[in-house]
């Protein structure tokens, strides 16, 4: 168990070096130039070369390559004698656009992802997996036609849509809400709590459909087998044999792709819901990064999705041990 | 202990030994299918970045037999005894890691699959399932002739008609070449799979437990079947099962393997009617008949326990942890397979306290479970 | 109505009120293709400590009629008719909570496969102590205490550690002994066994026949044993009922039935493999084509297109009427549905032992 999770953390150690090189050397692949960027209207050719010394464009790629691997480790010096910046130990950088380091925005932004992503999350998975138990025991009737349905609609329609019409009815029409966006929650539970409940239903409403008909099939395929018929031959409830010994097998595949969802969504991939909502997430630093050619927040942004992307496939394998006792972890 | 020594050893034993050391009087040189020293050890691996191995399975632990031209050889044995392995060993579907598998004249132990070409027509296989060892996206005329057009045999009338003889060969109507396996029954899909072995016009077929999957009404039909074409085609087969009736029936001569070693080879009348080793009398004590009188006399060996793993099987003699009979020397000393006195030639055993040659001498109610008390 | 197809063994059997008495069971499936009729009147008779073997080929209905005495085909699509009575009480009815009572404690089940039909994600342990909680008022200490008794009773050696193994630990003998373990934790009065050694190797398959056999003198319990292997019921059983078709063929006492088969079906099904002891050189004698199918079952006498004597018989009779189970003269209750006369059956097998009469085979199949 131990063995297996050092190799396995290894593993993505060496999967985030190889993101990491990727990305880095795309980067410099495109045609635009950061340095250009920065400098503005008014750019004299002294002022860009100046620009880019003070943003380390003017070394080889690979120089740059290594001082942002010695920046995770050591940490980095940024800037010239009048403006002087420090960035500590695991240092991502520093914004070509703000001046910040990456990791500094990176956690200021964070909570707001850990808030929408788990949030949404834990509902989806509730809701999704109750809708496709009640679909698979009511088999081919109503009830089984109207989740099979409803996740249909789920799937069919856009985030922005759902998002801006909820924005519409809950805010502007019926006045329910307070304009969505994030709060802290230490700050203000109640306000965090309001301020998401849009957010959160339009990714339930995106991701419900899925999970019912994951569950839906999980289950039917859980019903055929024999050990369920044994449990009906013991005497138990249907209900027992349902949500005991049918729940606990047809939940394993579930977990796999929940897992995988979790780490992509607080890694910023619901980029779309956090800009109809207003809320500034990873996910709009991201975006924006791109569009700035910002590259220390570009490298950081994708560093800091496929940690938690790689993070959610080690705890879904040993969650995966703990369910099933056949996997054994070694 | 290699392969070698163990031959030496066996070589070096009181008894005298006929023919070659697996129960036959041909000649080395006569046999179709000569296998020596056989192993298939499946390695265990451990380890964080370099993996290293810790042990090993030792599915076929050093099996010598032979099968003549035209003869039937029986494979039997529990799940897990290794018999399975041995006959994907032969067919190269496995790779050795021992000992020689020589094949009509032929080493092909670890002959690379392109000279591997020659033999495979002549060595061919048939499988359990019937269901999913027939691609089911290919006609029935596709699966026949595809190993004649991967060996690049022409026939004088074409595939097709060649095709059609082997469907009716099989019991199958000729006219079914355009149908799919999906549309034939079990028993119906094991004639494909032989039509298609029988296809290239092989020497040998190894056949991995043909009947098992069928219902009964139908094992019947193909085990008449084979019978037929061992006898018109003069085509040999190890024949690999686990029921000893049906073994009995097909094959002129039997093995009976446990936990990866042959533990005795003998003709079918020897062997099933004066079985030497216990194994193989608890075996043979075990099959249930349907004849209520046969119930009635039967002798009752029930073994205790489970086979013990191949990973780290007992020493010695690797029956001694079920046997009645085992002493300190079952232990301390592997027993070889050599023909024990009062056996007829060609009746070998591995055990150092074999059973008594007469069916008289045993009477008694062997029960070693404790359950049964 | 179905009286002349299938007489019903309370005329033949005086016996007052048998433990177990099935009547006329129907189980039906309605389909796309139409309605399969998986099993279709099959009426039999068992007392406690008895062993009954119901013996026939995939599609023959036997399992089907298994799953109908636990009241499994309850919520599913299947209609079941006729009757099972269970000391007097009415199974077929019987509303699903009344039902679940029984399961478990007066009727239990081991199935064929022990590695499926145990959860592989609980440990063997909590699945014998559930089946016990379900029936009784115990604490989860006392159920687990009640399971390694279990596990002793069945044979498995340090039950106190094996209780907290998973499934997939155990060897397959050990696992259909734990099967049995949960099937008899709460001394079930009716114990079915539906292929119980089909997945074993022949050396497990005779521990676990001793072991049922020996559990059964101990609990007195009445067992149906379903399967194909004629072997096994001549071991275990103390009548036999083959199925073809969903329907019964054959049905009396394993000795009469093994010794002087009536129906050529069951003179098929012995003659068709081979013995130990038999001849090799005699080529085995199969039963030509394939089980029918229970959407279309052939008219008249569902086994005549494999039937080898069809000529026999009143010319066009096995094609044309379907025959009836009738007393086998000479005995007060082995029962045959075959249209031949006893002088066309002597005849046929030479008046002996099941395994003489290939020359009669020979001369009429065509």
């Amino acid at each position: 168990m131990f063995r297996y999770l050092i190799r396995r953390l290894l593993a993505a150690a060496l999967i985030m070096l190889v993101i990491t090189t990727i990305t880095f050397f795309i980067f410099f692949a495109l045609p635009s130039d950061p340095a250009l960027l920065a400098c503005g209207k008014t750019c004299s050719p002294s002022r860009l070369a100046e620009i880019k010394h003070s943003l380390g464009l003017d070394q080889s790629y690979l120089t740059q390559y290594w001082e942002f691997f010695k920046g995770l480790f050591v940490g980095r010096d940024f800037g010239d004698q009048s403006v002087r910046i420090h960035c500590g130990a695991p240092c991502l950088g520093v914004s070509f656009q703000t001046d910040t380091p990456v990791l500094t925005t990176l956690l200021s932004d964070f909570p707001a992802d850990l808030s929408l992503g788990l949030g949404a999350a834990v509902a989806f998975l509730v809701l999704g997996v109750g809708l496709g138990t009640v679909a698979a025991v009511r088999r081919g009737r109503a009830a089984d036609k109207a989740a099979v349905g409803l996740a249909l609609f789920g799937v069919s329609v856009q985030i922005y849509f759902i998002g801006l019409l909820l924005l519409y009815l809950f805010v502007d029409k019926f006045q329910i809400l307070p304009t969505s966006g994030y709060t802290s929650i230490t700050e203000d539970p109640a306000g965090w709590f309001q301020g998401l409940i849009l957010p959160w239903t339009t990714l339930v409403i995106v991701y419900l459909a899925m999970y019912t008909r994951l569950t839906r099939s999980s289950m039917l395929e859980v019903f055929a087998e024999d050990y369920m018929r044994t449990a009906r031959a013991k005497g138990l409830p249907a209900s027992k044999v349902v949500l005991k010994h049918g729940l606990r097998a047809a939940i394993t595949p579930i977990i796999t792709i929940f897992g995988m969802d979790v780490g992509s969504l607080i890694g910023g991939s619901a980029v779309i819901t956090e800009s109809v909502f207003g809320i500034n997430g990873i996910g709009k630093l991201a975006v924006d990064s791109v569009q700035n050619s910002d590259l220390p927040v570009i490298l950081g942004t994708t560093l800091f999705a496929a940690t938690f992307v790689v993070l959610a496939n080690v705890v879904v394998d040993l969650v995966y041990g703990l369910v099933d006792p056949r996997v054994r972890l070694a | 202990m290699t392969a070698a020594d163990e031959r030496e050893h066996a070589v070096s034993t009181t008894q005298p030994l006929t023919g070659t050391g697996t129960g036959t009087d041909r000649p080395a040189g006569e046999n179709l299918l000569d296998v020596r020293g056989l192993h298939k050890h499946f390695p265990i691996r451990q380890g964080i970045i370099f993996q290293r191995q810790i042990g090993a399975v030792r599915a076929v632990d050093g099996i010598d037999f032979s099968v003549g031209p035209g003869e039937s050889l029986g494979l039997v044995g529990e799940s897990g005894c290794g018999k399975s392995t041995t006959g994907r060993l032969i067919t190269r579907l496995l790779e050795p890691t021992g000992g020689s598998v020589v094949f009509d004249g032929q080493d092909i132990t670890h002959q690379p699959p392109g000279r591997m070409r020659e033999a495979r027509r002549s060595l061919q296989m048939i499988f359990q399932d019937p269901y999913s060892s027939l691609n089911p996206r290919h006609t029935v005329g596709t699966i026949i002739e595809t190993p004649m057009r991967l060996n690049g045999i022409n026939s004088p009338q074409g595939h097709k008609k060649r095709a059609q003889e082997l469907l009716e060969t099989v019991g199958l109507n000729p006219e079914h070449y355009n149908r799919y396996p999906n549309e034939f029954s079990g028993g119906q899909r094991q004639r494909i799979g032989i039509a298609r072995a029988l296809a290239l016009r092989p020497k040998l077929i190894v056949a991995d437990e043909p009947v098992s999957a069928l219902d009964v009404s139908i094992q019947a039909q193909v085990v008449n079947l084979l019978q037929d074409l061992q006898r018109e085609f003069g085509i040999a087969f190890l024949f690999i099962a686990h029921d000893l009736a049906v073994v009995r029936h097909f094959s002129e001569r039997v093995a009976v393997m446990y936990l990866g070693k042959i533990v005795e080879v003998a003709d079918r009348e020897s062997l099933y009617t004066r079985p030497r080793h216990p194994y193989t009398h608890a075996l043979l004590s075990a099959v249930p008949e349907a004849d209520p009188d046969a119930v009635e006399r039967r002798e009752r060996i029930r073994l205790a326990g489970d086979v013990p793993s191949p990973i780290d099987p007992p020493s010695g003699c690797r029956f001694r942890t079920r046997c009645w009979k085992a002493q300190d020397r079952c232990a301390a000393e592997e027993p070889p397979l050599v023909r024990v006195e009062g056996s007829p030639a060609g009746h070998l055993t591995a055990c150092h306290f074999p059973e008594e040659p007469t069916v008289a001498a045993r009477e008694e109610d062997i029960v070693l479970d404790p359950a049964l008390g | 109505m179905s009286v002349q197809t299938s007489p019903q063994p309370a005329d033949l059997a005086p016996a007052p009120a048998p433990f177990l008495d099935v009547r006329d069971l129907r189980v039906h499936f309605p389909t796309e293709d139409g309605l399969v009729k998986s099993v279709d009147g099959v009426s039999f008779t068992l007392e406690k400590g008895r062993t009954l073997g119901i013996v026939g080929e995939s599609g023959s209905g036997k399992s089907v009629t298994s799953l109908a005495l636990l009241g499994l085909h309850k919520g599913t699509s299947a209609r079941v008719g006729g009757e099972i009575r269970l000391e007097g009480r009415e199974l077929v009815g019987l509303p699903e909570a009344e039902m679940r009572e029984l399961r478990g404690r007066t009727v239990s089940m081991i199935f064929q496969d022990p590695l499926s039909a145990l959860h592989p994600f609980f440990t063997v342990g909590s699945q014998i102590a559930e089946a016990y909680r379900v029936h009784h008022k115990v604490s989860k200490q006392e159920a687990r205490d009640r399971a390694v008794e279990m596990l002793k009773r069945v044979g498995i050696p340090q039950p106190e550690r094996r209780v907290r193994d998973y499934p997939h630990q155990f060897s397959g003998g050990m696992r259909q002994r734990a099967m049995i373990a949960m099937s008899l934790v709460c001394d079930p009065e009716l114990l079915i066994a539906d292929e119980p050694t089909t997945a074993l190797d022949v050396t497990v398959q005779a521990q676990i026949l001793d072991l049922i056999r020996d559990l059964q003198e101990e609990f007195g319990s009445a067992v149906v044993i379903i399967t194909h292997d004629l072997g096994v019921v001549a071991d275990i059983a103390d009548d036999i009922l083959v199925m073809y078709g969903g329907r019964r063929i054959e049905y009396g006492t394993t000795r009469e039935v093994l010794k002087q088969p009536q129906h050529p079906y069951t003179w098929g099904l012995l003659q068709s493999m081979p013995h130990l002891g038999g001849d090799v050189g005699e080529r085995l004698n199969p039963i030509p084509g394939t089980p029918p199918s229970l959407i279309n079952l052939p008219d008249g006498c569902s086994f005549h297109p494999r039937c080898a004597y069809k000529g026999w018989a009143t010319e066009g009779r096995c094609t044309a009427e379907r025959p009836e189970l009738r007393l086998v003269s000479g005995s007060d209750r082995h029962l045959a549905a075959c249209h031949l006369t006893d002088e066309a059956k002597q005849e046929i097998r030479g008046g002996t032992g099941p395994d003489e009469h290939g020359a009669g085979t020979d001369r009429a199949a065509q």
